[in-house]
């Protein structure tokens, strides 16, 4: 097992007096793919956005416990959210690039980090693009708005988006979940790719996208964290009967 | 038992109908019927000139005699002066007189040149709006991005309210209050003048820009934003780099149509600008707008008189000019943020 990236430590969450997270406590490894699973509303999507506060944007949420991710408490006080952000990046479920042309899309975390030099640009952008292996569909068309171009590789566009920022940990939300079963496999095979180097946390309501995807699976339901373990002991072998009847489709 | 094999006839409903749709056609009409009114006052400006030429000659030919028959208790020596004036009024035709430099209806050589109008409601609108647009947008940009839901709720209805104020309170204020003020700030001669009468206007105009701008800034979906700050984008890039250039067509909508109000707004103008018809460039200058002009003067025209018409030959130019800007504003820009935002899933 590799290092500790994320260690979460009794964290609970409400939404106004709707407790979401109860105590939940995990560590995540580095440059590995940990995927939660769970029914819908079980809270593993609120859960990832607690890992780059994105929580922090809704009013009335509360949030107790500890998360450290390389031993600092992001939820401390002296938290630069900004620059966290930049090392925690986040794929969203639904695709969301700027109505901009694709190399914008691209161009836009490095610039409002202040790089404007062209050549540089030009260099992250190539480089992103290719890491999010879209860099041959798009190359002829990087000045064509990314609306234009597929949902999968709108996707695709996304991904890239965050890695031109040079982010550690990249939080996927349900991240194939819209696209059809080829572009799935294109950003299953990307994740694949990315984990050399990236620490990849995934929301998936796919158990077989998680069982291909993931070295880690965590069960959340009802805002409880079920079970966590090695993506092939959740699968065969779970510890709880919670877990095997969900994985084995009896409920959820 | 329900049967449905026969269709039956619900009186209310049949009546109900018909009486929303005679109410919606009736608006429809009524907006025409101001329309062909307003034009058709207008239009014997144009004929006249024909006419008004032919008069000339006829007068000239003529000579003295004729007038006098209309009014045989005048003495000649009235007579006389009375045929001289309008002997210069028909050297001036009315339109080509549209053209000058000076506006003077009711002079004994009347001249109706609509320049300085043109130009007073050009500098009066002008300085509404580059008072009234960055305020809104700002403001907007404030509540919609920045502002806790608390505050949020006060200073958007508050804003709001602005836009229920009677413009002739708005006016008042500026006239009372606003005119010795900015006088004793900027020192310029005369107490009420462009500026002044802008500023006012500005007030009026900010809460349509703001409300619109708000409405097209918290329209722009909520995935934009956080894509952005999930980047590491702060809250102000976003604002600036993000959210605002994606309602950039709203917020032209939104101005055109504050534009709009300005350009057509009468008691401000008529309260606050002077009302002083002249050719100038200094802001600092009273000016007279064309709206201001029609609410000055119509009260005491003669009906049917060259000068009536004028008037609602500016009527016409005001409605033709504000009906474009809320056409462009409703069906370009609007449609335009749709079309980017709304198209795509």
């Amino acid at each position: 097992m590799n290092d500790i990236k994320v260690k979460v430590k009794d964290l609970s969450l409400r939404y106004g007096t709707n407790l979401a997270l109860k105590k939940i406590s995990m560590d995540i490894p580095e440059k590995m793919v940990t995927a939660f699973i769970g029914p819908s509303g079980c809270g593993k999507s609120t859960f990832l956005r607690t890992l780059n506060r994105m929580n922090d944007l809704i009013d009335n949420v509360a949030i107790e416990g500890e998360v450290f991710i390389d031993n600092i408490n992001i939820y401390d006080k002296n938290i630069d959210v900004v620059n966290l952000r930049k090392k925690v990046g986040m794929i969203f479920q639904k695709s969301n690039p700027f109505a901009k042309s694709v190399y914008d899309n691209i161009a836009f975390g490095p610039r409002i980090n202040g790089i404007s030099h062209k050549s540089n640009l030009d260099e992250i952008v190539e480089r992103s693009l290719k890491q999010a292996a879209i860099w041959d569909e798009v190359k002829d068309r990087l000045f064509h708005s990314a609306l234009s171009l597929s949902g999968g590789q709108q996707q695709r566009i996304c991904i890239a988006r965050s890695l031109a920022v040079n982010p550690e940990i990249l939080l996927m939300d349900e991240p194939a979940s819209a696209l059809d079963p080829i572009s799935t496999a294109k950003i299953e095979e990307l994740i694949h790719e990315l984990k050399k180097e990236y620490t990849i946390i995934i929301v998936t309501h796919n158990m077989q996208q998680a069982a291909r995807t993931s070295d880690l699976t965590a069960l959340f339901y009802l805002g409880d964290l079920i079970e966590m373990n090695k993506t092939e002991i959740i699968f065969s072998n779970p510890a709880k009967k919670q877990t095997e009847d969900y994985i084995s489709g009896r409920f959820g | 038992m329900v049967t449905f094999n026969k269709k039956k006839f619900r009186f209310s409903d049949w009546l109900a109908e018909k009486v929303i749709k005679a109410v919606a056609f009736l608006s429809i009409a009524v907006v025409i019927l101001i329309f062909i009114f307003v034009f058709r006052e207008a239009f014997p400006i144009f004929k006249m000139d024909k006419k008004e030429a032919a008069s000339t000659e006829t007068l000239v030919q003529e000579s003295y005699g004729g007038l006098g028959t209309d009014n045989s208790t005048v003495k000649s020596a009235d007579n006389q002066v009375d045929n001289s004036n309008r002997k210069q009024t028909n050297d001036e035709k009315p339109s080509s007189s549209l053209l000058s430099k000076t506006w003077m209806p009711v002079s004994d050589n009347p001249r109706y040149g609509l320049w300085p109008l043109f130009l007073g409601t050009l500098k009066v609108t002008l300085i509404a709006l580059l008072f009234a647009t960055p305020i809104s947008i700002l403001a907007a940009i404030y509540t919609s991005m920045f502002a806790k839901p608390g505050i949020r709720e006060i200073i958007k209805p508050v804003i709001e309210l602005l836009a229920g104020f009677p413009s002739v309170v708005i006016g008042f204020f500026a006239l009372m209050v606003m005119a010795t003020v900015l006088q004793n700030i900027f020192g310029y001669a005369s107490r009420l003048n462009a500026f002044v009468g802008g500023i006012a206007m500005g007030l009026a105009a900010i809460p349509i820009i703001y409300t619109l701008t708000e409405d097209a800034l918290t329209a722009i979906p909520k995935t934009f934003i956080e894509a952005s700050l999930g980047l590491g984008a702060s809250l102000r890039q976003t604002a600036f780099y993000v959210v605002l250039p994606a309602a950039v067509p709203g917020i032209f909508a939104a101005v055109v149509l504050g534009l709009g109000r300005i350009f057509g707004e009468t008691m401000i103008a008529l309260m606050a600008t002077g009302n002083a018809a002249m050719i100038s460039m200094n802001p600092f200058d009273s000016v007279r707008t064309l709206s201001a002009t029609i609410g000055a003067e119509m009260a005491e025209v003669v009906f049917g008189d060259i000068h009536y018409n004028v008037l609602f030959l500016i009527g016409s130019l005001l409605f033709i000019f504000t009906f474009a800007l809320n056409a462009l504003a409703e069906f370009y820009f609007k449609n335009l943020v749709v079309r980017k935002y709304q198209s795509k899933k």
